[in-house]
């Protein structure tokens, strides 16, 4: 019951924060400020990670494909497919759901707290929309933007481990990873950025806007936003692999 | 005018409003008094729309909110100001950014006309030099003046307060209750005010609804509040040893 409870309030806080705006302008800034927040914030952790995974990947493949009938430029062609695909969108992703998802929800929560979405909804303005349609905007142009840096940073971290340690010659891995290369993988990575960058954002409001009325439930709702986001974006790469692969 | 028919809410099995009628005077400080868990909050909420009564009427000018359309309620409530009880400013803009809020949000007024207006509520308010401070750089009384200039800023037909002097020290209770009455005075605002303070009860109180229980108990004016009868009423007021021998000095 209770999950029904939860996804009803979710679609109708998702109607309520889809409807017009009252000025465009003052969401305009509101988007600005917002993707700065979610992208440009996250810029530094994501390349880390990319870099790193990347070049865990090349060593990783490396490891286990060893032999003399198998072509070094394999390991290129695994390192960008596999980052291209999973790697950079679900692992990108779940970093955020921590990073952005807790912070939006503890701000949206310490919001409710405090009174200040009470204080929006009593001056007559739509609170969802106000506070939540840019957060989800932002998060799902600024969110796949970040994949995007995190595959091409995924790669060269990969080029990079196996140049540095010789596991690979930089001809071999490029030539591998030229020659897997599919469009369709790009555009189903892409679909799948989109994907949980709206789970992240969206999932994230929901747990913020209704958290408790103590700073204690602020924390749990950024903890289940984190959860739930995690699980959610699991979830939904599974059910994007099997429908579009 | 607001007037209230037959309110009810509850929580779960918790009865809070039992089937509350009041009517509020139009251009009067009204106050809702009543002990902790009386309800007043629950009942205020309910006028501004924040919770739905189970059963019941609140009527703005005949009309009830509970059955007007959501965007019928957006535009009644660009009419409302509401002072809450930790003033709820918005803390990532200035004092001059929240007072400005409605104003940007609401209107096509330009930039400079937009301050011209902060900075007469906030002269309004009594407080000069704050504009570009954050929330959190001013004192809580402060805070409260700063929610007052923004409640007022649309010029608003009512004006609702919530516990506006809880946490502040009794000389800046008496200003901001003095502020209160000056607008509902000068701009001739419905004023609804829960409060605790029986200070301000008894100076300001032209309007006063007592709630006991869920029920409103009592209906009358800071003169008729003295010489009541009736018991809760008079448990409530003369809780405090200070009022009781207020009462044999014959306080009035």
């Amino acid at each position: 019951m209770r999950i029904i409870y939860n996804l009803g309030a979710y679609v109708l806080l998702l109607r309520n924060t889809f409807t017009k705006p009252e000025k465009a302008r003052i969401y305009w800034k509101r988007f600005i400020f917002e993707a700065n927040a979610i992208g440009v914030e996250s810029l530094g952790i994501v390349a880390i990670i990319s870099l790193f995974t990347g070049g865990v990947t090349t060593i990783n493949t490396a490891y286990q494909i060893v032999s003399a009938l198998v072509k070094p430029s394999i390991i290129g062609a695994i390192v960008s497919d596999t980052n291209i695909l999973e790697f950079s969108p679900t692992i990108t992703c779940l970093v955020l759901a921590g990073k952005v998802g807790s912070n939006i929800a503890t701000e949206l929560g310490s919001m409710r707290v405090s009174e200040q979405i009470d204080a929006l909804e009593v001056m007559g303005v739509n609170s969802a929309g106000y506070l939540i349609f840019p957060k989800i905007i932002a998060a799902v142009v600024v969110i796949p933007m970040l994949i995007l840096i995190s595959m091409g940073l995924s790669i060269y971290g990969g080029w990079f481990m196996g140049k540095a340690t010789g596991i690979v010659t930089s001809n071999d891995f490029i030539t591998g990873a030229r020659s897997t290369f599919r469009t369709y993988t790009f555009i189903f990575a892409m679909i799948k950025s989109y994907s949980f960058s709206f789970i992240i954002a969206s999932v994230s409001s929901y747990q913020g806007y209704h958290a408790g009325g103590s700073s204690l439930e602020v924390g749990r709702a950024s903890t289940r936003a984190v959860v739930y986001s995690c699980v959610l974006i699991l979830f939904a790469d599974v059910i994007l692999a099997k429908l579009l692969l | 005018m607001i007037e209230l028919r037959g309110i009810k809410k509850n929580f779960g099995d918790k009865q809070v409003l039992r089937g509350i009628d009041a009517v509020f005077l139009p251009g009067k400080m009204n106050m809702i008094i009543g002990s902790s868990g009386s309800g007043k909050t629950v009942l205020m909420k309910c006028i501004v729309g924040l919770l739905t009564p189970d059963e019941g009427e609140v009527l703005y000018n005949g009309k009830d909110f509970t059955k007007l359309k959501y965007t019928e309620k957006r535009k009644l409530r660009q009419e409302l100001g509401m002072l809450f009880q930790y003033s709820a400013l918005f803390d990532s803009i200035s004092v001059e950014d929240n007072v400005a809020f409605p104003l940007r949000l609401f209107t096509d007024t330009p930039e400079e006309k937009i301050l011209e207006r902060v900075n007469f509520c906030l002269a309004k308010v009594n407080l000069e030099k704050v504009n570009k401070l954050l929330p959190d750089e001013i004192s809580g009384g402060m805070k409260k003046r700063v929610g007052i200039a923004r409640a007022i800023s649309l010029n608003p037909k009512y004006l609702f307060c919530d516990e506006p002097n809880s946490g502040l020290d009794p000389i800046t209770s008496t200003v901001i209750d003095k502020l209160i009455k000056e607008i509902t005075v000068d701009f001739g605002t419905t004023t609804i005010i829960n409060t605790h303070d029986l200070n301000s009860v008894l100076e300001h109180g032209e309007n006063i609804i007592f709630l006991h229980k869920g029920l409103k108990e009592w209906q009358g004016n800071a003169a008729e509040i003295r010489d009541t009868n009736n018991e809760s009423l008079n448990e409530f007021i003369y809780a405090s040893e200070m009022m009781r021998e207020a009462r044999g000095r014959n306080f009035k």
